[in-house]
């Protein structure tokens, strides 16, 4: 067992866990943060992407010591004083999901996408989000909502 | 378990050996003490005779006809609906809610629904079957349209009018002479009313909804986007261990021996040994898995399993004679095939493929100290069954045992059973502590069942006029699901071959239909490409059914068809047909990539129906899903097995669709207000496939006939 610091959602961590203990596990099993799906523990699927110091990671596949020192944030962290991330707004008003198990990983990703690129292609979309698997096949309104969002971004 | 008529669904239950569950008028009253007053509706069937005649109480059980919902509006006037069903992204929390609203005239937003609790919902064989939207709904109808009843009655007494001008309204009663009104809540404080669902509850036509029928937003969206929502897997309980299972090398291994001592050695970690079954316990998940892989294992193997190269011959070799049917027969196919002009007879198969619903199965399990009850919650689509299966694995009266079915992280068929409740339920047992098992990924690929793989035979012909004289259809192992023709023809043979299938196999969306579909509607094509006849106009020379007539027409209208031309290295296709009481046309347009002659789908139209549609953006996006599900299974998804090993148990492995897969896609809804609803999960996947493959032959001249078609790149077309 290592103690580490995280900083998740803006706020200080400490935890004890193994060093080579997967962030996802530490988030939903240590902290209680099961917002951050598991999907299959490959880095296949997305279901478990953070943003670390404001990239897309996944997070079964990043380790609780390499997460020390970043800046993490779920997606318990995208909503700001009640008012939901212009993604989240987005997934909303089209519905893009049915199960919702994938919507987290695919909002964040999004977020992600629109944090580095505020105006992106279908081709940019597709090229970022195509490691996020939504089994119920909702991919036509994920990336209508990823161009709401990336609209909205440009209105303000 | 295609249509679950009467007698199939007690041939089912049947096999279900549980004690009574009563659910008389002693409980009705009870349920008003547990749940403080105010008034009930109780959805039994007035007339007991009715459902002794039939024999339904076949099993200790009353079926979902005789038992259906609660509804409660307690004291302050909240409304509370119980249901068995469960929610697994079908949307039905939402579309039920929807037409509880309607009738009881109150707003969407504040009905709660408890669903899938075993302990509070009344009894349900499960959600599957497309059946919640053609029986739950109504039987909610009715039994909201029976509170409004009873409180349009009890403000007439209250105020002591006739109820000859009084309004339900927006949770409220208003006299409309004088305009004074009574919400809900006034009518049931001090309240302890139970009323049972009369056989003529005045329920509304679809033609007079206002709030069914019209497009309503998932009730708790905001959880989902926000991560709130938790399903089983992300429940957590005081104390908690997180269990895992030792699985075997390979199906039907047995264990030799096991050498429990290092994982013993890891600190927190206990192995529990049961049977054949070995599991352990430890504080986290990582240590679990830590664990059993230290645990030293000897099995022994069964060799010479049948793998993907033989498959189909063993299907046809390995048929179950013990459980085959009667073939449908009407006329003689052989006699009119011999005046056919144009002559079909091919083979179609289908690959074993998995529903790989996104959240694995999972359980947390815990058991009470004080009376030894346990409560599991798990993502499944049978509460009432796993409560059984658990009850009978860890050998316990089943009122000993509740599940609850937080809103799960889909299923497609794929979770009628509960192996990891059994697990965590064992496990925890053991523990002395709650604990909770989540299978990985490859767990999931492994160990879940699998949508059967089948061989599909068709001999067909038809006259050079159009006219489908002859058709021969048989199925081994896929399943009998959809497997009639809707086109006319006279002489026909059709059977389903039951086979004990190699692989662990079960539910899927829409069962066999996919498969049937696509054997039928490609020996279809076939025949109208014999014949130089257009495929849809061949189809519907043959089609009186009008419903399917209606969305091929539709289908092909919003497609284009007969007008637009192909691109060079495009093709279009078109298939159609009837599954669970709905009716979906496709229309695909489809590209062979140069150079790498690759397929991608450029384009889905879908035409669908499902008599009044109660929730249009949701079953728009039923179908919308379902087109993408459909193209998994039509171009890539199949299971790779040898020798008892999955061999592709990783989504690196195992492709499933994803964004860029994603085609340009048009839904049609037809919306029959005169009609009685149906579900809307499972038909719109039947027609993709056949749909694609047909577009492929236009585009390219060769001829798939396996599902999946095209993996990697398409082999060059037959000179």
């Amino acid at each position: 067992m290592t103690s580490v610091l995280l900083d998740v959602n803006g706020t200080p961590r400490r935890l004890d866990a193994p060093a080579d203990e997967p962030l996802l596990s530490a988030l939903r099993d240590r902290l209680d943060l099961t917002g951050t799906k598991y999907g299959c523990g490959e880095g296949q699927c997305g279901a478990c992407t953070v943003l670390m110091d404001g990239a897309a990671v996944r997070s079964c596949q990043t380790t609780v010591v390499e997460a020390v020192g970043k800046k993490i944030v779920t997606i318990e962290g995208l909503e700001q004083n009640g008012r939901l991330h212009p993604v989240q707004s987005a997934f909303l008003e089209v519905e893009a999901f049915q199960c919702g198990y994938c919507t987290p990983g695919m909002i964040v990703s999004a977020a992600a996408l629109l944090r580095s690129n505020p105006s992106p292609t279908t081709d940019d979309i597709v090229g970022a989000m195509s490691g996020n698997v939504c089994r119920c096949g909702t991919y036509s309104r994920i990336l209508d909502a990823v161009r709401r969002a990336a609209k909205a971004g440009s209105a303000r | 378990m295609s249509d679950w008529p009467p007698e199939e669904l007690a041939r089912e239950l049947s096999q279900h050996e549980a004690p009574v569950l009563h659910w008389f008028d002693a409980n009705r009253r009870d349920f008003l003490k547990v749940v403080g007053g105010g008034l009930v509706v109780w959805l039994a069937a007035p007339d007991p005779s009715r459902a002794q005649e039939s024999g339904r109480f076949r099993g200790g059980h009353e079926l979902p006809k005789e038992l259906a919902a609660w509804i409660h509006i307690d004291r302050d006037g909240a409304v509370t609906v119980f249901t068995g069903k469960v929610e697994v992204g079908q949307n039905i929390r939402t579309s039920l809610a929807q037409q509880v609203a309607e009738e009881l005239r109150v707003p969407v937003a504040s009905i709660r629904m408890v669903m899938g609790d075993t302990d509070r919902t009344p009894w349900d064989a499960g959600t599957f079957g497309s059946r919640t939207t053609p029986t739950m709904g109504p039987q909610l109808r009715a039994a909201a349209a029976t509170a409004r009843e009873a409180l349009l009655d009890l403000a007439a007494a209250r105020w002591g009018v006739a109820r000859g001008t009084l309004v339900a309204e927006n949770g409220a009663i208003r006299d409309a002479e004088t305009n004074r009104t009574l919400s809900y809540g006034e009518l049931t404080r001090g309240q302890d009313l139970v009323r049972a669902v009369p056989a003529d509850a005045a329920v509304a036509p679809a033609s007079r909804w206002t709030v069914a029928g019209a497009a309503a937003p998932k009730v708790d969206g905001r959880d989902f986007v926000t991560g709130k929502h938790r399903y089983a897997s992300d429940m957590t309980r005081p104390e908690l261990l997180h269990g895992k299972v030792l699985r075997p090398p390979s199906f039907e291994a047995s264990l030799l021996s096991l050498d429990p001592g290092k994982a013993e050695a890891i600190p927190g970690v206990r192995v529990v040994r049961d049977a054949d079954f070995v599991g352990v316990v430890a504080p986290d998940p990582g240590t679990a898995a830590r664990a059993v892989a230290a645990l030293d294992a000897k099995w022994k193997e069964t060799p010479g399993q049948p793998s993907n190269a033989s498959l189909f011959e063993y299907l046809k070799r390995n048929e179950d004679l013990s459980e085959r049917s009667e073939p449908h027969v009407t006329g003689s196919p052989e006699s009119a095939l011999a005046l056919a002009d144009a002559k079909v007879s091919q083979t179609y198969t289908v690959q074993y493929i998995a529903h790989a619903p996104l959240e694995p199965r999972a359980a947390v399990a815990e058991w009470s100290a004080s009376d030894g009850k346990l409560t599991v919650w798990t993502g499944t689509q049978r509460p009432f069954a796993v409560k059984e299966e658990v009850a009978a694995a860890l050998r316990l009266p089943a009122e000993k045992v509740r599940v609850l079915v937080p809103d799960t992280g889909s299923a497609y068929g794929g979770k009628h059973t509960g192996d990891a409740a059994v697990e965590a339920a064992r496990l925890a047992k053991a523990a002395g502590r709650p604990v909770k098992v989540v299978w990985t990924r490859e767990e999931e690929f492994t160990w879940a069942y699998l949508r059967p793989a089948g061989v599909l035979e068709v001999r067909a012909g038809a006259r050079r006029d159009g006219a489908l004289l002859a058709w021969e259809f048989h199925n081994w192992n896929s399943g009998p699901a959809g497997i009639g023709t809707p086109y006319d023809v006279a002489a026909q043979t059709v059977q389903y071959h039951p086979v004990k299938s190699p692989l662990r196999q079960g539910s899927y969306r829409a069962l066999a239909s996919t498969a049937n579909h696509f054997a039928r509607e490609s020996a279809m094509d076939e025949l109208a490409h014999a014949i130089g006849m257009d495929p849809l106009a061949f189809r519907l020379k043959n089609l009186s059914a009008a419903r399917v007539r209606a969305v091929f027409e539709a289908a092909a209208e919003k497609f284009g068809w007969g007008k637009a031309r192909p691109e060079p290295g495009r093709g279009f296709g078109i298939a159609g047909g009837t599954e669970k009481a709905g009716y979906i046309a496709t229309c695909a347009d489809v590209e062979i990539e140069r150079p790498s002659r690759r397929v991608r789908v450029r384009r889905l139209v879908a035409a669908f129906e499902c008599g009044a549609v109660v929730n249009p953006d949701g079953v728009r996006n039923q179908v919308e899903g379902a087109l993408v599900q459909g193209i998994g299974g039509a171009l890539f998804e199949a299971i790779r097995f040898e020798n008892g090993r999955i061999v592709n148990p990783h989504f690196a492995q195992y492709r499933v669709p994803r964004l860029s897969d994603l085609p340009e896609i048009e839904v049609v809804i037809l919306d029959r207000k005169d009609l009685a609803p149906a579900g809307a999960g499972e038909c719109p996947i039947v027609a993709v496939a056949p749909a694609i493959a047909q577009a492929i032959f236009a585009a390219s001249g060769v001829r798939l006939r396996a599902l999946p078609l095209a993996p990697d790149a398409l082999p060059p077309a037959a000179s």
